[in-house]
């Protein structure tokens, strides 16, 4: 847990505060984004954490223990820090880097090898490739990776990362996030994460700090930021476009419709082709006995025909997980040109299915508050 | 690996460059007066003791200055002196213009004559380009780098010795390898002042007019310098970490 109490820094011969009187805390396990406008002292803050500035004034706790009253090289030794200029010793070789820390630790060598190892492997570069090299030899993201698997090195409770995948082209970075949430997931460190990318920031943080000349403007979940900014400068960082970036934060799950009609493969296509023209189906859903999804087929093809609709299955172009986030689900949706698309779990099972109407009504919801939303949308499961 | 060999290769090939440009001199020298052969074969113990005398003159000389400045030129770079930091640089670049034979002489008016005026004197005059290109590689190293080392909690020393000197070694070692190869021919002035080496059968050749005899001097002062060059640049290759070679 990492606990700011009215932090404030004023630079020498400098009248306005960098940071002023910032209150927060991070719970344990969570990642914290400081985010705000350039200038607005978020840099600053996270540097103080592992006193690399000092504070003017106000306390700042890790775990309980006033950060002042710790040696510095210690204090620091049990932080990960990364920065976005990675800052690779690049007279050393990948497994050098990573071992720094250990080593300022003490640990034997054997045990240090054994750690870098593990770590690449962790940061998904394998280590008999990449160990060897020097940072000279490593791609933007391939170093940066390395940068991360250094600050974890000493398995520290805490990590400090500044702007750590600002540098990093559009397609890696996404890629680095969704892999750094993945080994989050699993270590569970507490992390304070600068970064001035409002989107990067929704993706990746648990709470949000969203700074301004030094000044707290709002802290909270990025939820909390995107459905009820506190004032005119918290929306207008958001952008106008907050509805649109829920879809990140919401999961399929969240807004499929569950258990959507379907028939079953043995079923006669004369049986179903009835239901259809009654209420009005152009297209069904297939699923076989296990409730695996076949596919699908259309009343067009149904017509005049009188064995089991299995025959007449047309397989699904694209079907989703519940654990996809809607934002990657809408854009495949209009990639594919789909007006609905199937969610099925890792069985292949039939559990539900998105449309642009489940879509729209889920991330309104919480904007008219007024529930009861799958009004227009059929539902009922199987029909015969 | 290729860049690697690459770099060898084109090292190697300076030496040969170098050692053909002496030879092809030697050859016209020979030439215009037989003269150098004749008293290298009937004086060679002289020209050898007077080489041995030389390569102490500058093993000294050169040891002290390397211990001597690099010190000082990691000192200029430190926190407090920082802010002197281009003062210090320059004032030491106005006092590298003043010749070497001035500053021996200098040194002579209070340290008298002998082998120890003949090295004060050489450390003097070699000690400033090895301060300034030892800040000036620290000062080259990336602020990201010191700024990652001290969030990792590394000491001020062990940034410096794991971080700054490492990368900036390029640069140390190449004022080094300057300093001493202009040393090797500095040090013949030593003889004006008791100090032996080379100089001695330069400055007798010039004086009686023999070119015998001067070449006698000149050309193993050049092969020495040819020589120290090579051993130079191989201590660069063994100590300089790779992986920033190849940047």
């Amino acid at each position: 847990m990492i606990e700011l109490q009215r932090v404030t820094k004023i630079y020498p011969g400098s009248e306005h505060p960098a940071v002023d009187g910032v209150s927060l805390t991070v719970p344990e396990g969570e990642i914290c984004i400081f985010i705000g406008p350039s200038g607005c002292g978020k840099t600053t803050l996270m540097r103080m954490i592992n006193r690399l500035l000092p504070i003017s004034s106000g306390k700042i706790l890790m775990g309980g223990e006033n950060i002042l009253e710790m040696d510095p090289i210690k204090l620091r030794r049990g932080i990960g820090y990364v920065i976005q200029q990675i800052g690779l010793f690049p007279n050393m070789t990948v497994r050098e880097n990573i071992a720094v820390v250990p080593k300022l630790l003490g640990w034997d060598k054997k045990k240090r090898d054994n750690r870098v190892d593990e770590l690449l492997n962790l940061v998904g570069l394998s280590p008999e490739v990449f160990r060897s090299r020097y940072p000279s030899e490593l791609s933007g993201g391939q170093a940066q990776r390395v940068g991360v698997a250094r600050a974890m090195a000493a398995d520290p409770p805490y990590m400090l990362m500044d702007e750590p995948f600002g540098a990093i082209d559009p397609i890696n970075r996404s890629i680095l996030q969704d892999e750094f949430l993945k080994i989050q997931e699993k270590l569970k460190k507490t992390i304070i994460f600068v970064t001035h990318d409002i989107d990067e920031a929704i993706k990746l943080g648990d709470k949000i700090c969203l700074l301004k000349d030094g000044r707290l403007e709002q802290f909270g979940t990025p939820e909390k930021l995107l459905v009820s900014p506190r004032n005119e400068f918290v929306k207008d960082f958001v952008g106008s476009d907050r509805t649109l970036k829920r879809l990140t934060l919401l999961k399929v799950r969240d807004a499929m419709l569950k258990d959507p009609v379907h028939c079953h493969m043995d079923d006669p296509a004369a049986d179903v082709i009835e239901h259809m023209e009654r209420e009005n189906l152009h297209y069904l859903l297939v699923v076989n006995g296990d409730n695996k999804l076949k596919g699908y087929v259309t009343r067009r093809d149904l017509a005049d025909y009188h064995g089991p609709v299995g025959n007449l299955v047309h397989p699904m172009t694209l079907t989703v997980r519940p654990g996809l986030n809607l934002k990657d689900a809408l854009s495949k949706m209009l990639q594919y040109d789909l007006g609905i698309v199937c969610v099925i779990d890792e069985e292949g099972r039939l559990i539900g299915a998105l449309n642009s109407q489940t879509l729209v009504a889920t991330v309104g919801i919480t904007y008219d508050e007024k529930g009861g939303h799958w009004g227009k949308i059929v539902s009922g499961g199987k029909v015969l | 690996m290729s860049e690697a060999s690459e770099v060898k290769i084109s090292r190697l090939g300076r030496f040969w460059t170098l050692l053909a440009f002496g030879a092809t001199f030697a050859a016209g020298a020979w030439c215009q007066s037989r003269g150098f052969f004749e008293f290298a074969m009937h004086n060679p113990d002289e020209i050898w003791r007077l080489t041995k005398q030389h390569i102490h003159l500058i093993v000294t000389a050169g040891g002290i200055t390397v211990c001597l400045g690099v010190p000082l030129g990691v000192l200029v770079t430190r926190g407090f002196m920082r802010r002197y930091k281009e003062v210090t640089l320059n004032f030491l670049g106005i006092c590298q213009t003043v010749p070497s034979l001035a500053i021996i002489a200098i040194a002579m008016g209070f340290m008298g004559i002998g082998v120890k005026t003949a090295i004060f004197g050489l450390v003097v005059y070699s000690v400033l380009p090895i301060i300034r290109n030892t800040a000036a590689g620290l000062t080259e190293v990336s602020p990201a780098l010191l700024d990652a080392g001290r969030g990792m909690g590394m000491t001020p020393w062990q940034i410096l010795a794991k971080v700054e000197i490492p990368n900036a070694l390029y640069i140390i070692l190449a004022g080094i390898r300057t300093s001493i190869v202009v040393m090797v021919g500095t040090a013949a002035v030593a003889f004006l002042i008791g100090g032996g080496g080379l100089g001695d059968l330069i400055f007798t050749g010039i004086g009686l007019v023999d070119t015998g005899i001067m070449l006698a001097g000149a050309v193993p002062t050049a092969l020495l310098a040819i020589i120290f060059n090579w051993l130079l640049s191989m201590v660069e290759r063994l100590i300089i970490s790779k992986g920033v070679l190849r940047e």
